[in-house]
């Protein structure tokens, strides 16, 4: 995966609590066995209407929106099914940072195996920014390093993140390396339970 | 001794490598495996050049593609290919595969407790959100992503921060009618589809400790859709005669011992949860969900709310989109929906007893004319099973359909796929937008009173269903 420190990018508000994996990527696109190609499939059904068109009134579809790359989220987001199809799916299309108040448990941590930095901000934050966000073009900078979210008019709020998540994203490293290197450890625990 | 959760016991013995400021490295003592979540694991694989470390603790099977009318008539090529993919990774890496003609082939969470590959104190792990069902006999399991399927078939063991325990207790008996669904999803519609984020929840309490193992596993399973990676219940008596005789269950003196290990896992008197949440089982009524996420639901005494009761905008904003999709003005009583499909099958409710339950209700009467009904078992043994005890007959002379075992109409990625304002009684666990196809419109209940909606046409309480034979 790459390594994620700092990212300023353009903002895009999804104002909807409990966003489902279901509505990330739904079913039908899950049949794929790469993990590339994904981004074309986002929230499908949000963006395209029967007959395949877009559909001018989702978010996603509007111009100014285009060339985002932190999207802002309700409470709760990634619920639902473990597919790691949606976070292929949110990194193809080009999001980097995902902030909302809260993330579903597996969507936290697949996200992370892919260098997609979840930022959680409290409520009242995060509605301040889909606030600033409503009219488009609107930029954050998001600092891994030092933990913060700022835009260039005042807002500056610290987020928390596990510190070995921290580490992983900063330096981009392959997790089953890693654990391959306490093989003895595996070993010897297997002939522990072995007797 | 400080007295433990279950949870705490089992974390304790699975514990490969702690160190400061690091998640503990745990050992996966059960790695079950399907054909959607599992390609891109296994091409990982080999790129690095590297092999699955324990195939005798990983098993496969197909599910969430395969057909269920025409066995092996696969129209979507995509899906074939998702399949042959899987049967040729198994065969490359040495993994049991119960393959689309083998009798084992079921739903991954049918099939794991069916064999007895599922015990108490296990870790169990899936690329499957629904792992939680396991939790039913006293195991630790838990859904997991890609990626971290490829890193337990390299190393057998998983990164994970301790859990916060979450003690749900259920008091008193359920009434009457009332199932194990029920109580899950008035569990749900309570708390909220978050409430367990971040934690394990353990359901305790005289109403679980009465249910069979198969009603438990309908409880765990919908553990996720409150937001808890896994929910698990303490093993007892119920546990260890459902295990006994399984196949991969030690027998005679080794099922003895086996027992005598099982039971030191159950939580002890007296210990702490991080947090605990109650429910009355006597208050519960048959359920039944009118919104898109499983906690948008409630008796089927009641209605359709209304947004604009909500303090919220949240509320009123996430209710109104839903009733919007779903087709549903508020205050509508639930009983005065109409439906056009059935749909009884699903790892919530597609084993033996949620089967015989409906063909209860269903026996020697005829579904709806304008009503499409299917049946399909969990697993082809659970199939087998129902066919010798003639619940087929019953279904078909009723005038459901017949199916083999898979996923099916619960995620709707084979052909068994409702058309867009299409609406239906399910016996699945999830009603968000599209799960069973585009534009369809999902209610969720139990099997009963799926089979009783058949029938009627709408939904209607299981409860007083005119000459119910069961509740009668
Ligand atoms: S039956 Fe439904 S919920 Fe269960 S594993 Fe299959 S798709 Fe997932």
């Amino acid at each position: 995966m790459e390594a994620i420190r700092k990212h300023k990018g353009l903002v895009c508000p999804l104002n909807r609590v409990n966003v489902d994996t279901d509505q990330i990527i739904p079913k039908q696109f899950l049949k794929r066995i790469e993990r590339q190609g994904f981004g074309q499939f986002l929230f499908y059904h949000w963006r395209f209407d029967n007959d395949g068109n877009k559909r001018a009134d989702f978010i996603l579809n509007e111009p100014v929106y285009e060339q985002a790359s932190i999207l802002i989220a309700g409470d709760n987001f990634g619920c639902g099914s473990s597919r790691e199809h949606a976070p292929w799916a949110l990194l193809d299309y080009g999001f980097k940072v995902i902030i909302a108040p809260s993330f579903a448990d597996i969507f936290y941590n697949n996200s992370m195996k892919n260098g997609i930095l979840l930022v959680k901000l409290a409520e009242d934050q995060v509605e301040e920014l889909l606030e600033r966000a409503k009219n488009g073009r609107y930029a954050l900078t998001v600092d891994l390093e030092e933990q913060t979210v700022k835009d260039e008019d005042g807002f500056n709020a610290a987020f928390d993140i596990d510190p070995y998540q921290k580490k992983l994203l900063l330096n981009g490293w392959d997790e089953i390396s890693l654990t391959l290197q306490l093989e003895d450890k595996i070993n010897a625990f297997e002939e522990k339970v072995k007797n | 001794m400080k007295p433990k959760t279950i949870v705490e016991k089992i974390w304790e013995r699975h514990v490969v490598h702690e160190e400061q400021g690091k998640p503990n490295l745990l050992y996966i003592d059960l790695h079950l495996v399907h054909e959607v979540t599992s390609p891109q694991a296994f091409e990982g694989l080999r790129m690095n050049g590297r092999k699955v470390r324990r195939p005798d603790l990983t098993y496969a099977t197909v599910d969430h593609n395969v057909p269920t009318k025409h066995r092996n008539v696969i129209s979507d090529e995509v899906s074939k290919k998702q399949m042959t993919t899987l049967q040729q990774n198994c065969k490359e890496f040495g993994i049991p595969l119960a393959d689309i003609n083998h009798p084992d082939q079921g739903i991954v969470h049918v099939i794991g407790p069916q064999l007895g590959l599922t015990q108490p104190g296990k870790t169990i792990v899936c690329g499957d959100s629904h792992t939680s069902t396991h939790g039913a006999f006293g195991a630790l399991a838990f859904g997991i992503g890609t990626s971290e399927v490829e890193h337990v078939l390299a190393t057998q063991t998983i990164w994970q921060a301790k859990p916060k325990t979450m003690q749900v207790k259920v008091n008193g008996t359920l009434g009457l009618g009332v199932t194990a669904k029920d109580l899950i999803l008035a569990i749900i519609a309570k708390f909220g589809v978050k409430v367990g984020t971040g934690y394990v929840m353990e359901y305790t309490g005289e109403a679980i400790r009465n249910l069979s193992m198969e009603e438990r596993m309908t409880v765990c399973n919908m553990s996720i859709e409150a937001g808890a990676r896994a929910g698990l219940i303490s093993p007892d008596q119920t546990t260890y005669e459902f295990l006994k005789g399984k196949r991969y269950v030690p027998e005679g003196d080794a099922y003895l011992e086996a027992v005598e290990k099982w039971e030191e896992f159950a939580t002890d008197e007296g210990a702490v949860y991080d947090r605990t949440i109650e429910i009355d089982a006597a208050e519960i009524e048959p359920q039944v969900t009118w919104g898109t996420n499983p906690s948008m639901g409630g008796p089927v005494s009641g209605q359709v709310p209304d947004p604009s009761h909500y303090e919220k905008q949240n509320d009123r904003a996430a209710i109104a989109q839903a009733l919007d999709y779903m087709g549903l003005a508020p205050g509508t009583p639930i009983e005065s929906i109409t439906i056009d499909h059935v749909f009884i099958g699903s790892c919530t409710n597609a084993r033996l007893s949620d089967l015989r339950a409906a063909a209860e209700v269903v026996k020697g009467r005829k579904v709806h004319s304008n009503v499409n009904a299917i049946v399909v078992p969990g697993s082809q043994s659970v199939k087998s099973a129902a066919e010798a005890e003639g619940l087929d007959k019953i279904f078909t002379e009723a005038g459901f359909e017949w199916r083999s075992a898979g996923c099916s109409m619960c995620l709707a990625m084979n052909d068994d796929v409702l058309m867009p304002g299409d609406r239906c009684a399910s016996t699945s666990n999830r009603n968000f937008e599209g799960r069973q196809g585009n534009g369809a419109r999902t209610h969720l209940v139990s099997p009963a009173m799926a089979a009783a909606a058949a029938i009627a046409g709408h939904f209607v309480d299981v409860r007083t269903f005119s000459n119910n034979p069961v509740f009668s």
